[in-house]
């Protein structure tokens, strides 16, 4: 009655999303730049549109670059207009992604003749559709495409965490130390947002764009309220998602509705529980409410 | 060996916050920086550390320039830029002091671990190594900040008003660890917040108001006429300075 | 002119005046994105307010405004009684409540007569679908919203620049600044139908950006947004109304941002002679996001 081959794909994908969303996700909630993970999801459309349209094709590779360039470049974008005077980095963020997205919607629909690409598939992605999607080679069929790009990227994202794991967790926590320590904290900052953008690309196939963002922040926010130090927190964050993964999917499938909007729902109910479960200690320590000093 | 600064401008907003600032910082001496408030003293440090661009000038140290640090500058600001709700506990916050001194992707391992703990003796937190940063009172704050600079084991030391709303006892702390410091031969140079206890502190002085008033030892350089110039008259002598 | 051109355009025009006045404070007060979790926040509500009480406009906006005020209450506790930061608790929400609201919607899909083509629509309006009616509506709403900040104008500059003042002399400032929350979730409800989220976002957002840029003066800044917003409404109306095959929403976007780019070059060029400052490290790469 269960096409099991099938399931397990999908959860393994689903998994591989939550896992390496999660490794990044920490990251970018500890720096207060939840919302950039928003812009960045976003701000991908346009660059997924070019590669399409350049290539006509919908393979991983050109794909991944142009939608990870693209989202470098709105990175990088907000980057500067924050430095700016009169600028405030939500406003930048506001600015510059709502004009990426309107590009990227205006080009699929003028193009969209030529371009076979599905604005809903983009935005909320096709993860019951994964298992079809095959990666063939010759004669031999390798597996579903999407397991080989997300492992693939979940690889990089774990090279990245553990290989420079000292120097973001030192830029993160008082980046002003850090850089008198010698810790190149630029580039670590774009470094970071390249792992993020290739993330969000990668990711968006299978979630789409829109709920991407829910596996970069919730299970991290969630491991948050429980977790003394980081190295915790990180795994912890890895086992919600996972957990959102499983669940969702079932109910997805008990109730017959989205399976991504389901993992999404089951992830805010687990961070709804957390936070019940843990009262009080989930307490600001800064209790003020303005946290970092306005130096 | 000093730390040398040569015709130092900074500018804000297209006003100067320090103006040609030239002077000498020498090993093995505690040398404290005075001056009202906006005077620039934090601006002068930031320089030195090249956090804020500089107009004009350079700083040299053994005799090289100093331009962007590589860990060589150990770093207590004012007020870090530091988040308290961060899952971090103060033995993780010592361990980064040591990252100056490790390689890309070497993380610290034993030998580090047990360096941290040994700084954390020394400002009398070693019993707290376990506990969050975010429950930490604002003195045991300044006391870790403190040990992640010893850490570092650096051969220069800034340190901006490190004794400023302190308890008595972190004071206390702080000061004999700061003359650790000088005494091992170190350059230690510190922003200082309160003109009375100058003489107490420090060996070395430097008078800030935008311009460098004076700067030398300090019975030379503490005259009444100097702080006059430095405050802008606006200070009440309750004795004889002179 | 067409009649329903003209209708869609003032519609479009009051909408992005108005937005761009609220977007102004918003963006003092630091709630920039709070709008973007908003739009969002409200899908929920809608599909809700549907499957209980049928298709009817006033009825779904209802139940999305009352979703978007479920979303900032869950932004206040998250942000005021966790460790967790604004920044966090808004794409928090944001994504969580619009996972929900797919999951209605393909619920809807399934079981009920289909709301087709929903999701779209809520994402990014039919400006086009804009009946004469609804935009006197539209239009009484948002005189009815610019009035009451034209009454207490004074009282929500006070919020912004100085809230510790504000509190001192008596102000009721929590119940201020519910009435202005109140307001946005307000607007960014009305836009959802005949603007869609995205545009929403974008027109409380770059319009109050770019007259922050002009000028220090608040009545000043408040009246170039309306203009700008307005603005924006022009010229996203008249390009696809002349370019045929342009969706409205994603061009009024464009043209908000160009706006936005030409105040932003403008006012660079001013400066270049002008010794700038920059710190080594930007607000966001010192960890300082938007997020308190």
């Amino acid at each position: 009655m269960i096409d099991w081959q099938s399931t397990l794909w999908v959860l393994l994908t689903g998994g591989l999303v939550a896992t390496s969303c999660a490794l990044v996700g920490c990251w970018l909630l500890l720096r207060r730049m939840a919302l950039l993970g928003d812009a960045i999801s976003h701000a991908v459309l346009p660059g997924i549109v070019l590669a399409f349209w350049l290539t006509g094709s919908r393979t991983s590779l050109p794909m991944l670059l142009g939608a990870g360039a693209v989202g470098l470049l709105c990175t990088a974008i907000i980057q500067w207009l924050s430095q700016k005077r009169f600028i405030q980095s939500d406003a930048a963020i506001g600015v510059t992604f709502t004009a990426f997205f309107a590009l990227g919607v205006l080009l699929i629909s003028r193009y969209s003749g030529q371009v076979d690409l599905d604005l809903d598939c983009v935005l909320y992605g096709e993860i019951a559709y994964v298992p079809w999607d095959l990666w063939i080679l010759g004669e031999r069929v390798l597996g579903p495409r999407a397991v080989w790009t997300l492992g693939m990227g979940t690889v990089i994202v774990l090279l990245f965490t553990t290989g420079l794991y000292k120097e973001l967790l030192a830029s993160t926590f008082d980046p002003v130390y850090a850089q008198v320590a010698g810790i190149p904290t630029r580039t670590v900052y774009y470094l970071l947002m390249a792992v993020v953008a290739l993330v969000v690309v990668a990711s968006f196939e299978v979630v789409g764009a829109i709920l991407v963002l829910a596996f970069l922040v919730v299970p991290p926010a969630t491991a948050l309220l429980i977790s003394r130090r980081l190295p915790m927190m990180i795994l912890m964050s890895i086992a919600f998602g996972w957990l959102a993964v499983l669940l969702g999917y079932a109910a997805a499938h008990l109730l017959d509705v989205s399976i991504t909007g389901s993992m999404a729902t089951v992830s805010g109910l687990l961070f709804a529980l957390t936070l019940m479960a843990t009262g009080l200690r989930a307490r600001p320590y800064s209790s003020g409410g303005e946290g970092i000093g306005k130096s | 060996m000093p730390l040398e600064v040569r015709n130092l401008t900074v500018v804000y907003d297209g006003k100067p916050a320090i103006h040609n600032i030239t002077l000498t910082v020498q090993a093995g001496i505690l040398t404290g920086i005075v001056g009202p408030n906006g005077a620039g003293k934090s601006t002068l440090l930031k320089a030195i550390l090249g956090l804020v661009p500089r107009a004009s000038g350079e700083v040299w140290l053994d005799g090289r320039p100093l331009n962007k640090p590589r860990g060589e500058v150990a770093y207590v600001p004012q007020r870090g830029s530091v988040e308290w709700d961060f899952p971090a506990n103060v033995l993780d916050v010592v361990l980064m002091g040591t990252y100056a001194r490790l390689p890309l992707g070497r993380r610290p391992g034993r030998a580090e671990r047990e360096w941290a703990m040994e700084c954390l003796r020394q400002v009398g937190l070693d019993t707290l190594w376990r506990r969050q940063i975010g429950e930490l009172s604002g003195g045991q704050q300044q006391r870790v900040f403190l040990a992640r600079a010893l850490a570092q084991d650096a051969p220069v030391y800034l340190l901006d008003e490190p004794l400023a709303g302190v308890d008595a006892a972190t004071e206390g702390v702080i000061i004999e660890q700061l003359r650790r410091l000088r005494d091992s031969g170190r350059i230690v140079l510190m922003v200082h917040h309160d003109l009375q206890t100058v003489r107490d502190c420090f060996d070395e002085v430097v008078l800030l108001n935008e311009h460098l008033i004076a700067a030398g030892r300090v019975d030379a350089v503490m005259t009444r006429e100097n702080l006059q110039r430095t405050y802008g008259g606006k200070l009440v002598f309750l004795q004889d300075m002179d | 002119m067409d009649i329903n051109l003209l209708s869609v355009l003032t519609g479009l025009i009051v909408l992005g005046a108005t937005s761009g006045v609220l977007g102004v404070f918003a963006l003092l007060r630091r709630k920039a994105l709070l709008s973007d979790t908003l739009a969002h926040a409200a899908l929920p509500g809608v599909c809700i307010a549907y499957l209980v009480g049928g298709k009817q406009l006033g009825w779904l906006l209802t139940g999305a405004f009352i979703s978007g005020l479920l979303g900032i209450g869950a932004v206040s506790v998250i942000t005021h009684r966790t460790r967790l930061k604004e920044d966090a608790a808004l794409a928090l929400t944001l994504s969580v409540f619009f996972g929900f609201g797919i999951v209605l919607l393909t619920g809807i899909q399934r079981w009920g007569d289909g709301y087709q083509s929903g999701l779209d629509r809520f994402l990014f309006g039919q400006a086009a679908a804009l009946l004469p009616h609804e935009v006197v509506y539209l239009t009484l709403a948002c005189l009815f919203i610019l009035a009451i900040v034209a009454v207490l104008f004074k009282e929500f500059a006070l919020l912004c620049f100085d809230r510790d003042y504000a509190r001192v002399i008596g102000l009721p400032v929590r119940l201020l600044d519910a009435l202005l929350m109140g307001l946005i979730a307000l607007i960014v409800v009305l836009g959802l139908q005949g603007a869609g989220a995205l545009l929403m976002v974008a027109l409380m957002i770059t319009p109050a950006a770019a007259a922050r840029l002009c000028t220090h003066r608040l009545s000043l800044i408040v009246g170039l947004a309306a203009l700008f917003g307005g603005l924006s409404a022009v010229g996203g109306v008249l390009m696809s109304a002349f370019y045929g095959r342009l969706p409205t929403g994603p061009v009024m976007v464009l043209t908000a941002s160009a706006l936005f780019l030409g105040v932003f070059l403008f006012r660079h060029l001013m400066q270049g002679e002008r010794q700038r400052q920059r710190p080594s490290l930007s607000p966001l790469e010192r960890g300082q996001g938007e997020g308190k």
